[in-house]
């Protein structure tokens, strides 16, 4: 960019200070929580010495524990399901030009991404009482009822992941296996899979996160017996100041941190060695 | 199961006969092929039919239902509310539809423009009344609690977009300007939060703002304030809540289209004299403006909506949009009046859904 003719207020180093600064308060929050988790006082007005005892006290609680088990069971089956069905929702939308519904599962698709969680909570509670008036099913809701719900939500976001990564995928390779002789779904298999297989993780990942962290729609949809980790969150950061809370916090940041790190550096790696292959497949070719 | 064991097998499969054993060959193979024709045309519906079928079903219909229950009664049931469709004696469809839901919105509407008979005094009184605690809470006040919550909702929401412009612009920029190398840290470093639990970054910012937290000590320590504010429990904090929440999902979009913009168009136009603002204000901002728009729409819809964040510091008095809902359905029990609620809500939101989808199908699309 024409660096030297850039005006003071438009030059790098400004916006850079800002950015930072920015970013410092969207950390200075989560961090003092962290430095908090540790922290004797129960107030945490100030640091009045190094504990590990709210971490303790959070691993006997048997309720956060099953909650947790329970979120974590949810969130793996739901973000499966809605990978898949996202998947197939992308390749629909990028592959199939024409098909009788086309405009409807756009709209369909995209309408959850924007829709707020209190009007799909209480729509598929509404559904739910229904089918169990018409079906006798559901019951009572429950894990079942969450799970529709979390699959229903999450394959939007899903869907729009793998779409991205599709588009930008070459289909003139998908089409030369063909012309070589391989049927579309071995053409699939072999080499689109292979290239979107990055952002069926991204978009695994983002479904797991997105389910465990909801809680206004399982709240609706949900029945006795059945209680995620945000129900007990809220729970109990409601009522004020709880130190267990900024263990937890700390432990769900320090997983992810760890994950996020992990997986980008497998995807640095992934990405250099398909690189390095198409060259070397350039260069033999 | 006997039967199927008995089925002739072919490659251990179980293979059900397809033709009549007497057919001539010719036929057969007709068959085989209009057969594989249907397929092969018909293939498409095994990856379309699924998902389209689910969210019809799981999306689409639930709608409709609401639609149907908000045209119904509140009474004291399982499920609380009248039958919309029943038969009669002889079998004949009686459809019974009760406005009355619709009608309390409407004469809510009604009040509510009476009430505003002076604009003035209403923006006087929204300044003033941030950093007040609302005393009553509004379900309990004479009036116009529907209208009276979706302006609240709309007032978060538009100066909480406002604010994430704001803030999101620049960071978005900076972002965009940066080497190449540090774009991926910067958008990790925003995304992170994400990836952690909403209501514990809410929690957490609670911490920060309490009267013993460390943004009061701050303005205590320099000398600004004599004694702590009171932040939460106000309208003040549910809008700093909200634009902390929601502020990357305006920065994510406005980098994607900041990042295509060419660089060679500000250069030409810094060679043909123009002043940095201006090319800024004549080349950047227009071709941004998709992004502008798709975070516009990304933060202005979920703020409409949000229950978590002002249920969580606003205090009772902050009644919004997602709170009278939740109450509606949770403590009142009242379902065909807070699926009337949804539908008006919905309604509204109609526009802004449609302007996203708009922007972002032409982006995919392009």
């Amino acid at each position: 960019m024409a660096k030297g003719k850039a005006s003071p207020f438009l030059r790098v180093n400004y916006l850079m200070i800002f950015l930072f600064i920015s970013l410092a308060l969207l950390y200075i929050p989560i961090i003092l929580m962290v430095v908090n988790s540790f922290n004797q006082s129960t107030l945490s007005t100030s640091f009045t010495g190094f504990t590990l005892g709210w971490y303790g006290n959070l691993f006997e609680d048997r309720t956060v524990l099953e909650a947790a088990l329970l979120s974590l069971q949810l969130g793996t089956v739901s973000t499966t399901l809605a990978m898949l069905m996202g998947g197939l929702v992308a390749i629909a939308l990028v592959r199939i030009p024409k098909f009788l519904g086309r405009l409807l599962l756009t709209t369909m698709i995209t309408a959850p991404l924007v829709m707020p969680d209190v009007i799909t909570g209480l729509t598929q509670t509404l559904l739910f009482n229904s089918t169990k008036v018409l079906f006798g099913w559901p019951d009572h809701g429950g894990f079942g009822t969450i799970l529709i719900a979390h699959v229903t939500f999450i394959m939007a976001y899903s869907a729009v992941t793998i779409q991205s990564r599709l588009l930008t995928a070459d289909s003139s390779l998908e089409e030369a296996a063909m012309d070589l002789g391989s049927g579309p779904v071995r053409a699939f298999v072999e080499i689109t899979l292979p290239i979107i297989s990055p952002a069926l993780l991204s978009a695994w990942l983002l479904g797991l996160t997105l389910s465990l962290d909801d809680l206004v729609i399982a709240s609706f949809v949900t029945g006795p017996g059945a209680t995620t980790l945000p129900m007990i969150i809220y729970s109990k950061i409601r009522v004020g100041i709880s130190p267990e809370m900024n263990a937890l916090a700390s432990i769900i940041l320090g997983v992810v941190a760890a994950g996020v790190v992990i997986s980008s550096l497998i995807m640095a790696r992934s990405e250099k060695t398909r690189i390095s292959e198409e060259a070397k497949a350039l260069k033999t070719g | 199961m006997n039967q199927l064991d008995s089925a002739p097998k072919l490659n251990g499969v179980n293979v059900a006969p397809t033709s009549p054993p007497l057919a001539s060959p010719s036929l057969v193979a007709k068959t085989l092929k209009t057969l594989r024709k249907f397929a092969s045309n018909h293939a498409k519906w095994l990856i379309i039919a699924p998902p389209l079928l689910y969210l019809i079903a799981f999306f689409l219909i639930p709608f409709f239902l609401a639609l149907k229950i908000s045209l119904s009664l509140s009474i004291l049931a399982a499920p609380p509310f009248t039958e919309t469709l029943a038969r009669g004696e002889n079998g004949e469809y009686i459809f019974t539809f009760h406005m009355v839901n619709y009608n309390e919105l409407i004469h809510d509407w009604n009040l509510f423009w009476q009430d505003v008979s002076d604009l003035g005094s209403t923006v006087v009184n929204w300044v003033t009344g941030l950093f007040r605690e609302v005393e009553t809470p509004v379900s309990d006040r004479e009036g116009s609690r529907y209208i009276d919550s979706f302006i609240t909702s709309l007032r978060f929401a538009a100066v909480g977009t406002f604010f994430c412009l704001l803030i999101g612009y620049p960071c978005a920029y900076a972002i965009a300007r940066a080497p190449k190398s540090q774009q991926n840290l910067f958008l990790m470093l925003i995304i992170l939060p994400f990836w952690t639990s909403f209501l514990l970054r809410i929690y957490a910012l609670q911490g920060v703002l309490r009267p013993s937290g460390v943004l009061n000590k701050l303005l205590l320590w320099i000398g600004v304030i004599d004694e702590p504010l009171r932040i939460l429990q106000t309208a003040a904090a549910v809008q700093i809540g909200v634009v902390y929440s929601y502020a990357p999902f305006m920065i994510l979009p406005l980098f994607a289209t900041l990042q295509k913009l060419d660089p060679a168009l500000l250069e030409a136009a810094y060679d043909l004299g123009a002043k940095p603002f201006r090319a800024f204000w004549n080349i950047t901002v227009p071709l941004s403006l998709p992004g502008v728009i798709a975070g516009a729409m990304l933060t202005f819809i979920p703020m409409m909506g949000e229950y978590i964040i002002p249920d969580m510091m606003g205090g009772p008095g902050v009644e919004t949009i997602g709170r009278v809902l939740w109450n509606m359905f949770f403590d009142d029990h009242n379902w065909p009046m807070a699926a009337a609620f949804s539908i008006a809500f919905l309604l509204f939101l109609v526009v802004p859904i449609a302007i996203y989808q708009y922007y972002s199908i032409r982006e995919r699309e392009a």
